[in-house]
């Protein structure tokens, strides 16, 4: 697998940030009781990976090593603050049901993590690739998460209904967990479970 | 690399005045069409309630402001129930900002504030007279608290006041699916036709628990799995419309539109 290749497919599966690096929890179980806000936070957090790493890896030459965690901090913040300022101006709707959690990327270790490991010793377009791979990662746990947990909790898929649910006149019964953190942490742990079970490499040795 | 001190600190003081120059340039040139959309869902959302646009659907910037030329939203004095029109170009009411200035608002009392955690509210409110023909209510605006969040909603009321319109909830946090029901249509279509108020001002719609429902003529079936959100729809209406609220303008409205 040539170098470019491995950069944007190994946090897919072998290195994903959640499953793997356990990073970006908090966000994974906020926002995944739907689909559609599901994709619209992959899609803001992609934007500020990509750019977070690509505008640091530029200056990762000038950046002074005594400042350079406020350095990225500043830079991530800003750009968290651009994604949030947008939503709510072209996407009302979702910036209204995301709230806060927009502005929570600042603290999604992911961006951070990136940004320190690889964006500051590697050039611009390595550091694109690695951004977007990483936010591919994020993003495919969080649209599965929230698959499962808005068919099981509320019977939809993107807000059509796919089960009708007793409230609504039809026969299925939500599961109310599935709606509730602990919901997203059941299912990420069964993701981490089948994930190393497909792939034993991936499996920490045991003392 | 080795970085000298005057470099380290002009490097900062630099990135700063550059990321606060982007940021804020483009949070002040988004900032209109932001309002925008907030007015635009707020309205949209009295329209809603009111019977005039169906659920779900969204109508344009221009479709509400045809819609918004035969409404009169009126201020409303909670102190002395006076009713007086709003004009948008002259008067800044916004009750929700306002009912944090002191010299704007007045400390609530009573169970029904304590229990919808209303700790201060406007002085003036905004309600909205509908004239379409066959359509007339008002809509009044209500919040209060719920689980985890503060619930910002509309009740609409024939004009006599004493038959629900219906309600609707625009803005919200409690648990999705639990609490959050609030906003699902179906629940909301319960309300309909209930009993609102009776004549001398007393509320008479109520939410009970889930499946407890004996006179539907006046009670709402709560939601499953959420007492507590749903026993604050209850408690915000019971405060709104006391003595505190609206109450002492209802005869003022009740004239207005008829």
């Amino acid at each position: 697998m040539s170098n470019t290749k491995k950069i944007l497919v190994d946090p897919l599966h072998i290195n994903n940030p959640i499953t793997l690096q356990v990073l970006g929890i908090c966000s994974a179980l906020a926002v995944t009781t739907k689909l559609e806000i599901a994709f619209v936070m992959s899609a803001a957090l992609t934007f500020v990976l990509v750019l977070s790493n690509v505008i640091i890896s530029l200056l990762r030459n000038a950046i002074p090593p005594s400042i350079r965690i406020i350095t990225q901090l500043a830079i991530i913040a800003s750009l968290v603050i651009i994604a949030d300022q947008v939503l709510a101006a072209f996407a009302y709707q979702a910036s209204k049901q995301l709230s806060v959690f927009v502005g929570l990327i600042i603290t999604n270790c992911i961006v951070m993590g990136r940004a320190e490991a690889f964006a500051m010793a590697n050039p611009p377009g390595a550091a694109a690739i690695d951004g977007l791979g990483n936010s591919l990662g994020y993003s495919l746990i969080l649209v599965v998460v929230a698959f499962f947990r808005e068919l099981f909790g509320s019977g939809n898929l993107f807000g059509i209904e796919i089960m009708q649910t007793v409230n609504n006149g039809g026969w299925y019964n939500p599961n109310g967990i599935m709606v509730l953190s602990p919901g997203a942490f059941f299912i990420i742990g069964f993701i981490i479970w089948v994930q190393r079970w497909i792939s034993p490499e991936v499996q920490e040795e045991t003392n | 690399m080795n970085f000298s001190n005057r470099y380290i600190v002009l490097f900062a003081a630099g990135l700063c005045l550059v990321l606060s120059s982007i940021v804020s340039t483009i949070a002040v040139n988004l900032k209109d069409i932001q309002d925008a959309n907030k007015l635009l869902d707020k309205q949209t959302m009295v329209l809603r309630v009111a019977g005039l646009v169906e659920a779900g659907a969204q109508p344009t910037l221009e479709e509400v402001a045809v819609y918004f030329e035969t409404i009169d939203t009126m201020v409303v004095d909670t102190n002395t129930g006076e009713l007086s029109p709003f004009d948008p170009a002259t008067m800044k009411i916004d009750p929700r900002k306002d009912a944090k200035a002191k010299s704007l608002s007045k400390r609530t009392e009573g169970q029904w504030a304590k229990r919808a955690s209303i700790k201060s509210i406007a002085e003036k409110q905004l309600v909205y007279l509908i004239r379409t023909p066959g359509k007339e209510c008002v809509v009044f605006p209500i919040y209060g608290n719920g689980l985890w969040s503060t619930l910002y909603g509309f009740f609409c009321l024939k004009p006599e006041l004493d038959e629900v319109v219906g309600i609707i909830y625009y803005e919200q946090k409690e648990t999705a699916g639990l609490g959050g029901e609030v906003e699902n249509p179906r629940w909301l279509a319960q309300w309909p036709g209930k009993k609102a108020l009776s004549p001398d001002g007393e509320l008479l719609v109520e939410v009970v628990k889930n499946g407890k429902v004996i006179d539907p003529s006046t009670q709402v079936d709560g939601i499953s799995g959420s007492t507590i959100t749903s026993v604050a729809v209850t408690f915000m209406l019971e405060f709104w419309f006391s003595e505190q609220g609206y109450g002492k303008a209802l005869n003022n409205i009740r004239e207005a539109i008829s």
